[in-house]
């Protein structure tokens, strides 16, 4: 593995390393935007607090962080995996189409809006704490989940849930409503055949990557969230 | 034989005589020979036989024969000088004012929008706040022995959205109208206003959206009347004819309308032109604490004035009234009957009456203590978003409502002989009004405009209306020159 | 070009600060290091920062910062301080030359006292008789614009990077229990020291990344009550609010928060009925004070800070805790360079303010 300390060697001559299927260990940072930003290939281990803008259009790959990550990281997504251990800022995953990223702790405001799927492309966000307010906005496929691990009775999501979510399916390990849930959302309790075929393949991996429980993971009930087709927006809007 | 309008038909006319049954002012009638006679004199435009004819075959035009052009008397001077010298009467008209050369400032401001610096909101999917409170606020928090804040705030009105209707009484409208707009109020969560004319008992049970009027005649205003309402208005004037009282003819009170305006049948009902208790603001307040004291302190006491020239100061002393919430109807403002020369050149438009007011009340730091109600030629809810920006609490609409329910604003509501069933009292007449189809389009028009006015709101970046109240940056001016920007409180487009 | 106060300038923003609960006064080091990390947030057209706990030995006394464009202004402006205020010092604050700072005014630092028998006939508090002359000397005296005018704190601000700003303010020379800092990234040049950040009234001062969308509808209302925003910038209206809320209304920073940046009906209708009406009154009462459109800010004030975002969160705001030391920052890496391993890192709700303060003080 190559080991480089960005605070000596700048971000400009690690990205050399990129995309040559290596494994590289990024040490020192602190606040340094744009790590692995576009990188199509290769494992990066990433330590100390990175900056915004961490693997933002990640096209294929791993990005591993020990630490935190800040704001809009993974955003607009490709392929690949982001695997954060602390937690995560805002705007997580902004209109991600495709692989997955998942982060331990808590995420903030705003995670996976607008999140994606496309033919054989689907995004999936696994989040283990808690997520801010607006999880989930827009969403227009692949599936996001909330462990709330640790939060077990309280609120895991914030306000405002899902809302304006048009396709996908929003997660959540709680048996807690969301607040101001909108009335454009259907929600319902999940049985035990799609948390074997869903959630299980789906945590088993998020486990394995963080070296988690996987049962914890999968214990107690999940309830989903999704569009009501029946309530479509253009109804709203006539032509003159 | 002079007149304004040709009714014209297509071949594919059926002879189904719709047309002549729609017909309310004799303009359409079938003929001995059963064959449409026309009598093109009398058509005032109203477009009934037009929205009903099954097939599309009836159309309404201008008359090709016109006045020899001359720069100074236009062919309608000429027109309104003959019927006077016929006559010797004072021309008397309906709906709003039609000057010929006053600006529609509406038309010549521009809204904003975020780029890049704030973020825009999408109104259908994010939070977006159209509710209004609108009353007195104190002018400081009090708080108990343990320090908690106590509710010191007197009676409000909570709006889910910044639109409510206009004062329209009972007797200029039928009572099918003020039915469908109490149930519309109270669909939307908005309210509906009674205009002077009482309040019929069967819409007592709409009393939480109705505000009550008391205006100089006092028609109907007694204890029960005043609290079934969740407001009382003072009416002082109004937009289309400021400084002008009401007549309702004799004739029209009849039945209902006597027993609920407390008049007796076939006698006139006079609104004086002032309220004889009203000669001075002091004498306003008088009225003001009189209605509150009767009503328990309970209610919010509205003041309804027309945009006349002093407007700023004559706002200032009716908050210093204990009015609650001032009410100003602007020059365009409608009105079932005025004399033409008063709705067509006294007061002034409502957009310059609002800047004026909103600054006048801040210069006086008195902004905060009422809330403003405008009204007079709002058409759609980007006029009602200017309002807002340029400092009102909320919006009132009459003529844009009795759209809704057919009107095509033919201005012929002084005649008594509305063919879409709203500004008559003809049963023949007002049973083309549905109540719950009326109360239906009321809905979707306040439920379309204020999601237009979320989608601008969401446009600008701003998630609730009270940050849009006064917000004067949010406009732009065009076609206005230097006076009027000062005057509007807003600078060029491009500034 | 016009300057800051002709024109409205939006700009955007990285925003830093750092309290000592237990009342230890650290140097300006810190900060400076911590606004440096978001380097990139800010584009050189403004820095600044607010220290407390900085002038003990006057700590009874209004420290008066102010920047002159000529020593005409400068003594018309000590005239007019003369005839209101006992001055018990004045001097030119210390500044550094460097390179990467330039037009800079002059800049002047006085520690005054109301005139015993003015203040008395003038029937007004000591803190109104001062914000008053304040403002008249900003609205009225050519050349001069006052940058704070607190008790034992002080502004510290200039057009440039923020940490070129302190070093210029040789800043590592002053100790205070409390710091915040700003870069700034305004949108056209503003070319003028006093619109740079933080903005301040007496003891409060806001530092603020973001553009709110209600700034004319929050201008309009709040120069209702004597206030006059010279700078149209959303920080000075900000700062304004905050003090009528606080000082004029008697309101808890908590309650002005909530005015400010209020919940939602939706959210407000959840609540149990005591916080319902207590909030729903809030909002009714002081609607012309919402604010939307992203912000976070920093609000400091004698013995305690405010962090506090927008009620959609629309801007980043971090919070850190080690020991009895709390941190804020726009970027969790900020915070990160100056305390690598804090006991807590969070991420505060849209609208839900952090107030910290001095151990011993309520507020």
């Amino acid at each position: 593995m190559r080991v480089f300390d960005i605070r000596k060697d700048s971000l400009e001559t690690i990205r050399k390393y990129e995309n040559r299927n290596e494994e590289i260990e990024i040490k020192g940072c602190l606040g340094e935007r744009y790590i692995g930003c576009a990188m199509r290939n290769g494992i990066l281990h990433v330590k100390g607090t990175p900056g915004n803008g961490l693997a933002s259009y990640l096209d294929g790959g791993t990005i591993y962080v020990d630490g935190n990550a800040q704001d809009a990281t993974a955003d607009t997504m490709n392929a690949g995996l982001v695997a954060v251990r602390g937690s995560a800022g805002d705007a997580l995953a902004y209109g991600m189409r495709s692989g997955r990223v998942y982060v331990l702790g808590d995420a903030g405001y705003r995670a996976g809006v607008h999140m994606k799927a496309y033919e054989e492309n689907r995004s999936i966000l696994v989040i283990g704490g808690r997520s801010g307010s607006f999880l989930g906005e827009y969403l227009a496929g692949g599936i996001i989940i909330v462990l709330g691990l640790g939060h077990e009775g309280e609120n895991i999501t914030g306000y405002f849930c899902g809302n304006g979510m048009y396709a996908g399916t929003i997660y959540l390990r709680t048996e807690t409503t969301p607040l101001n849930l909108s009335d454009k959302l259907i929600k319902r309790s999940v049985g035990d055949e799609e948390k074997a075929n869903v959630l299980r393949p789906i945590l088993s991996d998020f486990a394995s990557v963080f070296s988690v429980s996987e049962e914890e993971c999968l214990s107690g009930s999940f309830m989903a969230i999704e569009a009501d087709k029946a309530k479509s927006y253009s109804q709203l809007y006539a032509a003159v | 034989m002079n007149c304004r309008f040709r009714i014209r038909t297509y071949d594919n006319c059926l002879s189904c005589f719709r047309c002549a049954r729609e017909c309310s002012f004799g303009a359409i009638e079938v003929s001995e020979s059963k064959a449409l006679a026309f009598h093109h004199e009398r058509c005032v435009d109203c477009q009934r036989c037009v929205s009903l004819c099954p097939v599309g075959a009836i159309y309404i035009t201008e008359a090709e024969n016109r006045f020899r052009p001359n720069s100074v008397f236009a062919q309608n001077d000429i027109q309104e000088i003959l019927i006077q010298a016929e006559t010797g009467g004072a021309l008397l008209s309906s709906m709003g004012a039609s000057g010929r050369n006053v600006p529609i400032y509406f038309d010549k401001m521009l809204l904003n929008a975020s780029q890049v610096t704030n973020p825009s909101i999408d109104p259908l999917r994010e939070p977006m706040e159209t509710a209004v409170f609108l009353g007195q606020r104190p002018d400081g928090i009090k708080r108990d022995r343990d320090g908690r804040i106590v509710d010191n705030l007197p009676p409000h009105l909570e709006l889910k959205t910044p639109i409510m209707f206009s004062a329209m009484s009972y007797g200029a409208i039928s009572l099918n109208v003020h039915k469908a707009l109490a149930a519309a109020a109270e669909e939307i969560g908005t309210y509906w206003n009674t205009g002077e004319g009482g309040l019929h008992e069967s819409l007592y049970r709409y009393k939480k959206n109705t505000i009550v009027q008391v205006a100089s005649g006092r028609f109907g205003v007694h204890e029960t009347y005043l609290n079934s309402a969740a407001a009382i208005e003072i009416k002082i004037g109004q937009g289309a004819k400021p400084g002008i009282g009401g007549h309702l003819t004799g004739k029209k009170i009849i039945g209902d309308i006597s027993k609920t305006r407390m008049v007796p049948e076939g006698l006139d009902a006079i609104s004086p032109a002032p309220h004889h208790d009203i000669y001075s603001i002091e004498d306003l307040a008088q009225l003001v604490m009189s209605l509150k004291e009767a009503t328990g302190y309970r209610k919010p006491v509205i003041v309804k004035v027309a945009a006349v020239h002093n407007i700023a100061p004559i706002a200032s002393g009716i908050a210093r009234s204990g009015a609650d919430i001032i009410s100003i109807d602007g020059y365009r403002g409608g009105t079932g009957a005025a004399p033409k020369r008063i709705r067509d050149n006294v007061g002034i438009p409502i957009e310059l009456a609002i800047a004026a007011v909103d600054q006048r009340l801040r210069e006086e730091r008195i902004r905060d203590r009422v809330s403003v109600i405008v009204s007079g030629g709002i058409r759609n809810s980007s006029d009602a978003v200017k309002a807002i920006a340029l400092g009102a609490d909320a919006v009132s609409i009459g003529t844009a409502a009795l759209c809704a329910l057919g009107c095509h604003i033919c201005a012929s509501c002084h005649t008594g002989k509305c063919a879409w069933g709203l500004a008559t009292q003809d049963p023949e007449l007002t049973k083309r009004l549905d109540p719950e189809k009326g109360a239906e389009k009321l809905v979707n028009l306040v439920s379309a405009w204020t999601r237009e006015i979320k989608e601008i709101m969401g446009g600008m970046g701003i998630n609730s209306i009270e940050a849009l109240r006064g917000n004067r940056r949010a406009l732009r001016g065009v076609d206005l020159n230097a006076k009027e920007l000062e005057i509007l409180g807003i600078e060029y487009a491009g500034e | 070009m016009k300057r800051e106060g002709e024109i409205r300038i939006s700009s955007g923003c990285a925003i830093s600060g750092i309290f000592c609960r237990d009342g230890s006064r650290i140097t300006a080091e810190a900060i400076k290091k911590s606004i440096a990390v978001m380097h990139n947030r800010s584009n050189g057209l403004g820095g600044g920062f607010a220290g407390y706990g900085i002038y003990p030995q006057y700590r009874d006394f209004y420290a008066l910062h102010i920047f002159y464009d000529s020593q005409s202004s400068r003594e018309e402006t000590e005239r007019f301080l003369d005839r209101r205020f006992d001055i018990i010092n004045l001097s030119k604050i210390p500044v550094r030359q460097t390179s990467k700072i330039s037009d800079a005014p002059l800049i002047w630092r006085y520690f005054i006292t109301p005139l015993p028998h003015l203040l008395q006939d003038s029937q007004l508090d000591e803190n109104e008789y001062t914000s008053r002359a304040m403002i008249a000397i900003n609205n009225s005296i050519e050349g001069a614009y006052a940058v704070s005018c607190g008790k034992d704190m002080g502004v510290f601000k200039a057009v440039g990077y923020p940490e070129d700003v302190a070093d210029f303010y040789r800043l590592e020379e002053y100790e205070g229990y409390s710091w915040t800092a700003h870069g700034r990234y305004p949108t056209n040049t503003p070319g003028w020291w006093a619109g740079s950040h933080p903005f301040s009234l007496l003891d409060l001062t806001v530092v603020h990344n973001g553009e709110i969308s209600s700034y004319d509808a929050n201008r309009r209302s709040v120069e209702m009550y004597g206030y006059s925003c010279n700078l149209l910038t959303d920080t000075e209206v900000i700062t304004y609010i905050l003090d009528y809320l606080t000082r004029k209304q008697g309101l808890t920073l908590r309650e002005a928060s909530e005015v400010i940046a209020a919940p939602f009906w939706s959210t407000i209708a959840a609540k149990d009925e005591d916080e319902r009406s207590r909030l729903a009154y809030l909002r009714k009462m002081f609607s012309s004070f919402l604010v939307t459109g992203p912000f976070s800010i920093l609000v400091g004030f004698d013995g305690g800070m405010m962090a506090l975002n927008d009620r959609l969160k629309l801007r980043s705001l971090v919070a850190a805790e080690k020991g009895r030391t709390v941190y804020f920052s726009s970027e969790e890496a900020a915070i990160r360079a100056i305390e690598e391993n804090p006991d807590k890192v969070w991420a505060p709700r849209g609208g839900e303010a952090v107030i910290v303060t001095l151990d011993g003080e309520k507020r």
